[in-house]
């Protein structure tokens, strides 16, 4: 019963962070950082719920948010790939920007209700018992978060487009010798990862607390930002670091319903604590496999 | 020398889309000029108006989340309402409680606000760095334990209401477990926990109340896994002191769990498993408030301090009844509410001991307002931990 509150637990508070993660990986396969998750999350929640109230269709919802996470990314791309902006400074303000918009916007839907997307148990699979409830009693986008891991990693390793978009965060100039455009390689990845990132506020909002309020995502966007470190850029680990930090999370909550004599403050600091320990053991490793792209930038940053 | 103009282009569009963000962030909703069905041309004359009161409220949060901002915020309505042309209100909603609130409050003193609302905890600090600088202008504080010369606070007693929605709860429940998602472990919070299980083990001497602070005022998420947390427990009734309720509202209707709601009245989004909820009537002490500022009263009154209102004032209530609570235990409600009202029954009386078996009350004592706004700790029925 522990075991598969907990399981079922992680993945619930796990789930919006794995989206975050994905789309951050892909951002930053191509060699651009995106502080700015955490806002694009925020207004695929907001774009989820509102076309999800007017239309009364949650597909169309996580579609909006899609389009609306891309677009804020599409902004971000603009501004360090096209004019070569200070990708760390743009994120911060493309998060607050992200942040500042929904709320304004989204004041009305705060106290509006949905219908939203509801747990599906996957016949058979769903009996399974200790892990079957936690693992396949729960809704649609986070089945689509089990399969967007095989599905990334075949984007990314597989396809032709993938080693571009790689090679793209590696060394642009290889891709351009090659005669690929590596802007627009960066392009697509930006706005890729942007899109991916806000279907994890979709899941908050129209799936999992059928809730809209400003601020709703309350940071899981910049956790996402630092496990994607910790899953070492690869899609394959996403799901470690983003059950590592939805576990902790689980965790905490269901010793404080035991009763347990640990400070609340302390139980609180779970999630950063263990994922801040993870980040610990993962770091010395990871270094090696950050995209050279990427390290010019932080660099570059540091230097300047 | 082209790369040299657009970097500083960008830097000026940067630096825009900055100021943009944080006023985006802070002004949330605006400032919102009260009398919007007036014509403009009217406004702005009776901006120059001196005999006016500007009466400036902000809010931590926005104003249709079913809780503790709606609260406040219909108050403010009910003000303008009732001192109609008499004065001018100005509203901001989201308002974080940071240097960001003083900043607002200031704003609306440059606007002309003499009486301010900063409706929050956590707006106290702000507000008295605002209120030393500005002598004149009148604060009244919602909840703080400090007060200065020009800086009044006020509050209910919502403990109480919390002991009605306890008898409630208790009377329902069919495992004897109750449920309790809260925010953070502050006095009042905890004051409302230990009343809403004292009411509880009154009509249900095995009731037991397991509590989760999510560490936070509104984060839906958490709240929704708090609340998972608990039912997976097998508790049947879930209450709540968060400022946006209608997530756990929802999602006990949605799971078949009975609730108690918080704030504001929510039972038309669980028609079925509603219990009752503890309210604010916060209208006639906030009109009764500014009439004293703008009488120049304010020195001297009841509300130069801290002023405490409960049931027997009307700041405090219960939520109409769901359909689930049966003919009996609403007499038994409305009987308590009357020894509340009419006799000063005040529930943390006579012997109480914490969750360590220590006594915190004595037999035949009552705990003062006081005390109960500095309670740190849990009483004895309750899970959880405070510190």
């Amino acid at each position: 019963m522990f075991i598969t509150s907990l399981l079922s637990g992680a993945i619930q508070c796990g789930t919006s962070v794995l989206y975050g993660i994905y789309g951050e990986t892909v951002t930053e396969r191509v060699g651009v950082i995106n502080l700015g998750t955490e806002g694009c999350m925020v207004v695929g929640a907001l774009a989820a719920y509102v076309c999800t109230y007017h239309t009364k269709s949650p597909l169309l919802g996580i579609l909006m948010a899609a389009i609306g996470g891309g677009v804020l990314a599409l902004l971000h791309a603009i501004l360090v790939i096209g004019r070569k902006a200070n990708q760390l400074a743009t994120g911060l303000t493309i998060m607050f920007l992200g942040l500042g918009l929904t709320s304004f916007l989204g004041q009305q839907y705060v106290s509006v209700s949905i219908d939203g997307l509801s747990m599906i148990p996957i016949p058979v699979l769903s009996g399974i018992p200790v892990i079957g409830t936690a693992l396949f009693n729960q809704d649609i986008l986070v089945y689509v978060s089990y399969i967007l891991c095989p599905l990334l990693c075949y984007l990314l390793f597989k396809t032709r487009l993938g080693l571009l978009l790689r090679a793209t965060g590696e060394d642009e100039e290889v891709v351009f010798a090659y005669g690929a455009n590596p802007k627009l390689l960066r392009y697509i990845g930006v706005v890729l990862g942007g899109m991916i990132s806000a279907i994890g506020g979709a899941q908050l909002a129209i799936a999992y607390t059928h809730t809209w309020i400003e601020n709703m995502t309350n940071g899981r966007g910049i956790i996402a930002v630092a496990l994607v470190v910790l899953a070492g850029y690869h899609p394959k680990k996403a799901m470690i670091g983003a059950y590592i930090f939805g576990g902790a999370q689980a965790l905490q909550l269901l010793l404080q319903a035991q009763g347990v004599h640990i400070s609340t403050f302390i139980l609180q600091m779970f999630p950063y604590l263990f994922t801040i320990c993870a980040l610990f053991f993962a770091s010395r490793k990871k270094v090696q496999a950050m995209p050279a792209e990427l390290k010019k930038i932080i660099e570059s940053s540091a230097n300047s | 020398m082209k790369k040299k103009i657009w970097k500083k282009l960008m830097s000026v569009v940067l630096c825009g889309a900055m100021v943009f963000s944080m006023a985006g962030c802070g002004n949330t909703g605006g400032t919102n000029s009260s009398s919007e069905a007036d014509s403009s041309a009217k406004t702005s004359s009776e901006k120059t108006d001196s005999k006016k009161t500007t009466v400036g409220f902000i809010f931590v949060g926005a104003k249709d989340d079913y809780g503790y901002n709606q609260a406040a915020y219909n108050a403010s309505v009910a003000v303008e309402k009732h001192f109609g042309d008499q004065i001018q209100v100005l509203r901001q909603e989201n308002v974080p409680e940071t240097e960001e609130a003083s900043r607002a409050l200031e704003q609306m003193i440059q606007k002309g606000a003499t009486v301010l609302f900063p409706t929050s905890y956590g707006h106290l600090e702000p507000a008295m760095d605002v209120a030393k600088k500005y002598p004149d202008v009148t604060f009244f504080h919602q909840g703080g334990l400090k007060t200065m010369d020009n800086l009044g606070t006020y509050f209910g007693t919502i403990w109480q209401s919390f002991y009605l929605c306890g008898i409630a709860a208790g009377a329902n429940t069919k495992s004897n477990k109750l449920g309790f998602v809260a925010s953070f472990p502050i006095p009042q919070v905890l004051a409302n926990i230990n009343a809403f299980e004292l009411g509880a083990k009154s009509v249900n001497p095995d009731a037991t109340t397991s509590v989760i602070f999510t560490g936070s005022w509104s984060d839906p998420a958490l709240q929704t896994s708090s609340a998972n947390t608990l039912i997976d427990k097998g508790i049947d009734v879930i209450a709540q002191h968060q400022d946006s309720t209608k997530t756990i509202v929802e999602l006990c209707e949605q799971k078949g769990v009975y609730c108690v709601g918080d704030h504001a009245d929510a039972s038309e989004l669980a028609p079925n498993t509603w219990l009752t909820g503890a309210v604010w009537h916060w209208d006639d002490l906030f009109i009764d408030m500014v009439q004293t500022a703008i009488d120049g009263k304010f020195d001297g009154s009841k509300y130069d301090g801290k002023y405490r209102g409960g049931l027997k004032e009307g700041v405090v209530d219960i939520a109409p009844f769901g359909k689930s609570v049966s003919e009996d235990t609403q007499k038994k409600i409305e009987e308590e509410k009357d020894k509340m009202i009419n006799d000063d029954y005040n529930p943390f009386s006579d012997e109480i001991k914490d969750q360590k078996g220590n006594i915190v009350c004595k037999k035949g004592q009552t705990l003062t307002i006081d005390e109960i706004e500095s309670m740190d700790y849990l009483v004895d029925g309750v899970i959880g931990s405070t510190k």
